[in-house]
């Protein structure tokens, strides 16, 4: 048995010899080196980069010569701005307005979308998961135009409801509502980026939750069925344990995604940050730092500082919901 | 067919390379200088009196020109060797110090001066009294108006707007003949003309000439002031430029008037509203101001390997037949003032009802006063713009309000510890 397991590590360990076998072991680097080359040029680099001019003023106009040593100020600059803290808020409430109903949605969506024939399923998943594949950037100019306050879809339709004989009587308030400008009223313009993110992503959750929901094994079903469960004690105590890595993994991806919410906030408010900056993410007022105030430094600070709350607060979620090890 | 193509490109370009003679430089901008340059033929023009110089151009739009533009000038490499830069990004980029100063023996081009409406030559200046950017369109700021709102309901122009009382007047009138007519879209233009024309000598837009924001002064106070009159009258429709609310409303004939660069003449003919020739007009701006409403300019960053040649382009897209060219190609109204004179500016202008427009906005070109760009220019745009939609929006004060934003300014630019 030793033996065997000698001659084992000893080839493993064995190190090819002569020019062969240099180029063997090469080859495989020589693979992945295009990787490599952009992953060094275009990841590794600017994030040391950042890490570097963090901790520097400069103008990026003013070319590499003019950066100037600055110590913390960056981080007091971008933590004291009235504006970051906006930001936060207003990207912490989009993340809740926009990632409870996914999920709230899309659980007992999914649950429904796998009762159906496979056709069927197929049809409403393709229709369902289609916004998450086109692009944000399409998504949001196409709202931006649903949104206007005289000529977009939204209002219009509202008036007609209002004027029809038989919606009128429901909908009778929106004459003194109307025009209702979805993207200049500070109430209006979260709930109006909340629910593009919303029908943007829901699909995309369904899609996992109904990979779940596959995985569960049917006897269980079966046999709290015999046992006499009820629907919905199927679901509590079958269904919802069964999907918790779902909903942890989804859960995740949406906390990940709120918190670096960019494109369509930032088409939706013209990159204005809309009325009094309620539209205003922290990602956005980063990019405004770094690109239109030209003050590179302080972005990159407030990047890092974004980077140790979404660490922070994924990290914070592991401990609390992560699934706890069986001790050894 | 290739090593024919090879061999020729080696055919032309080995002697010259050998000889020396030729320099190439390339012109970076964005629309409609590509139609200026390229459909119509400017450029052609240039190759054919400067055999020498060979230019090619790259075009962006607006936006991703000057991001790229960014890019190139933090890396030192990249950039075009004439670049074409926004006015309202000039400032910034000069004080970083991306371009080459054009006064002095090497370019000698402080002669151009007297060419030029003196704010807009003044414009390209640093704060080191430099010469870093040369005009080569300008906007200079006029009130386009509605006929049938005006002469239409008995009144006169020139009495309309005489002072932003009679304006604000007027509108009030036409508003109670028409109810859905507006004054204007967005009373934050109107707030915006006032700091941009009123600013005092030597100062700049947000800035005084010691570099101190100037947010809580009378002329801020004024502008948000009037602005606030405005939207409570609901004299305004609150819709923002270039979107598609903003069409609709010129082209139906919801606003009577609109504030803007004498440039926008173009936009409403071509596409805006070509059918509503005839129905406009344009004058001075209310209480007799002279603003300036966007404009180009072209500048050398400093990494072009070819400095002398693209002067020469620079030259060349400010002589008075390119300037000219300009205003018939692309509506870009010249920023050589020695075009003025030409007869292009006696012609009547059939989609202002025959008016000779050309000639008011050359008066309003040279009389608009110096502005100093700052650095701090694009953080204040952003402040200040902020400060207006609450003053608008939500209803706060405005003194508070101001005194926010120069807070925050202050703080932003570095000047609070």
């Amino acid at each position: 048995m030793t033996a065997v397991t000698d001659r084992v590590k000893s080839t493993a360990t064995k190190k090819p010899q002569g020019l062969l076998g240099r180029f063997k072991t090469g080859v495989p680097y020589a693979f992945l080196s295009p990787y490599l080359l952009i992953f060094f040029i275009f990841g590794f680099f600017p994030l040391l980069f950042s890490i570097y001019l963090a901790f520097h003023q400069w103008n990026p106009v003013e070319g590499f010569d003019a950066m100037t040593y600055v110590g913390f100020e960056n981080f007091t600059l971008a933590l004291t701005d009235p504006w970051t803290w906006k930001a936060l808020k207003n990207t912490i409430l989009l993340g809740l307005y926009t990632g409870i109903p996914q999920h709230l949605i899309a659980i007992p969506m999914a649950c429904f979308l796998v009762t159906l024939a496979p056709r069927l399923r197929h049809i409403f998943t393709s229709a369902l998961f289609f916004p998450y594949i086109t692009s944000s950037v399409a998504i949001s100019l196409i709202f931006f135009q649903l949104y206007e306050p005289n000529t977009g879809v939204i209002n219009q339709t509202l008036a007609t409801l209002a004027e029809h004989a038989l919606t009128g009587w429901a909908f009778f308030w929106v004459q003194d509502v109307l025009p209702l400008r979805w993207l200049k009223d500070v109430q209006l313009i979260q709930p109006a980026i909340s629910f593009v993110i919303f029908w943007k992503f829901v699909g995309f959750n369904i899609v996992i939750y109904m990979t779940g929901l596959m995985t569960i094994p049917k006897s269980l079903y079966e046999a709290a069925k015999i046992d006499g469960a009820s629907s919905w004690q199927q679901f509590r105590y079958i269904t919802l344990p069964s999907l918790r890595p779902f909903i942890f993994f989804a859960v995740t991806l949406t906390l990940i995604g709120s918190l670096q919410l960019f494109e369509e906030p930032y088409i939706l408010t013209r990159g204005k940050g809309g009325p009094s900056q309620a539209g205003l993410t922290v990602s956005n007022h980063l990019m405004r730092m770094g690109w239109e105030w030209l003050e590179m430094g302080t972005a990159s600070a407030l990047s890092w500082l974004l980077f140790l709350l979404i660490g922070g607060l994924t990290a914070l979620k592991f401990a609390v919901f992560g699934r706890k090890r069986p001790p050894a | 067919m290739t090593y024919k193509a090879i061999s020729l490109l080696f055919m032309t370009l080995i002697p010259q390379i050998l000889l020396g003679q030729s320099s190439t430089i390339r012109f970076d901008g964005f629309p409609d200088y590509d139609t200026h340059l390229k459909t119509k033929g400017q450029l052609a023009t240039f190759q054919k009196n400067h055999p020498t110089i060979k230019v090619s151009t790259t075009f962006n739009n607006h936006e991703d020109h000057h991001t790229r533009l960014q890019t190139n000038l933090a890396t030192g490499s990249g950039a075009g060797d004439v670049v074409l830069v926004d006015v309202g990004r000039l400032g910034a980029y000069i004080n970083g110090g991306g371009f080459i100063d054009l006064k002095g023996p090497r370019f000698q081009g402080q002669k151009l001066a007297k060419d030029f409406a003196p704010y807009a030559f003044a414009q390209g200046q640093g704060a080191d009294g430099g010469q870093y950017g040369i005009p080569v369109d300008l906007g200079p700021g006029v009130l386009f108006y509605r006929r049938d709102y005006v002469e239409g309901m008995g009144f006169q122009i020139s009495e309309t707007t005489k002072s932003w009382d009679t304006f604000i007047e007027w509108g009030t009138k036409v508003k109670k003949k028409h109810p859905n007519v507006a004054l204007i879209a967005d009373a934050k233009d109107i707030a915006n003309l006032i700091i941009s024309a009123t600013v005092k000598e030597g100062h700049g837009l947000y800035f005084d000439d010691k570099d101190q924001p100037l947010l809580t002064s009378p002329r801020f106070v004024k502008a948000f002031e009037t602005a606030q009159k405005v939207r409570k009258l609901g004299l305004d429709l609150a819709i923002e430029s270039w979107t598609n609310e903003w069409y609709e409303i010129l082209k139906n004939g919801r606003v009577a008037s609109q504030p803007s660069g004498a440039w926008l003449l173009g936009h409403l003919k071509n596409w805006i509203a070509p059918e509503s020739s005839g129905l406009w007009g344009a004058s001075h701006l209310p209480e007799q101001i002279y603003g300036s409403w966007g404009g180009s300019f072209l500048a050398i960053p400093k990494q072009s390997a070819n400095p002398e040649a693209a002067w020469s382009f620079i030259k060349f897209l400010v002589t008075p037949e390119a300037q000219l060219a300009g205003l018939n190609n692309i509506a870009a109204f010249p920023a050589n003032t020695k075009t003025y004179g030409h007869e292009s500016f006696q012609k009547s202008i059939a989609y202002l009802k025959g008016q000779k427009a050309n000639l008011l906005f050359a008066e309003i070109a040279q009389k608009i006063r110096p502005i100093k760009p700052a650095k701090g220019d694009l953080m204040a745009v952003t402040i200040v713009d902020n400060a207006l939609d609450e003053t608008l929006n939500q209803g706060r004060q405005i003194q508070e309000v101001l005194k926010e934003a120069e807070m925050m300014l202050k703080r932003r630019m570095r000047k609070v510890h």
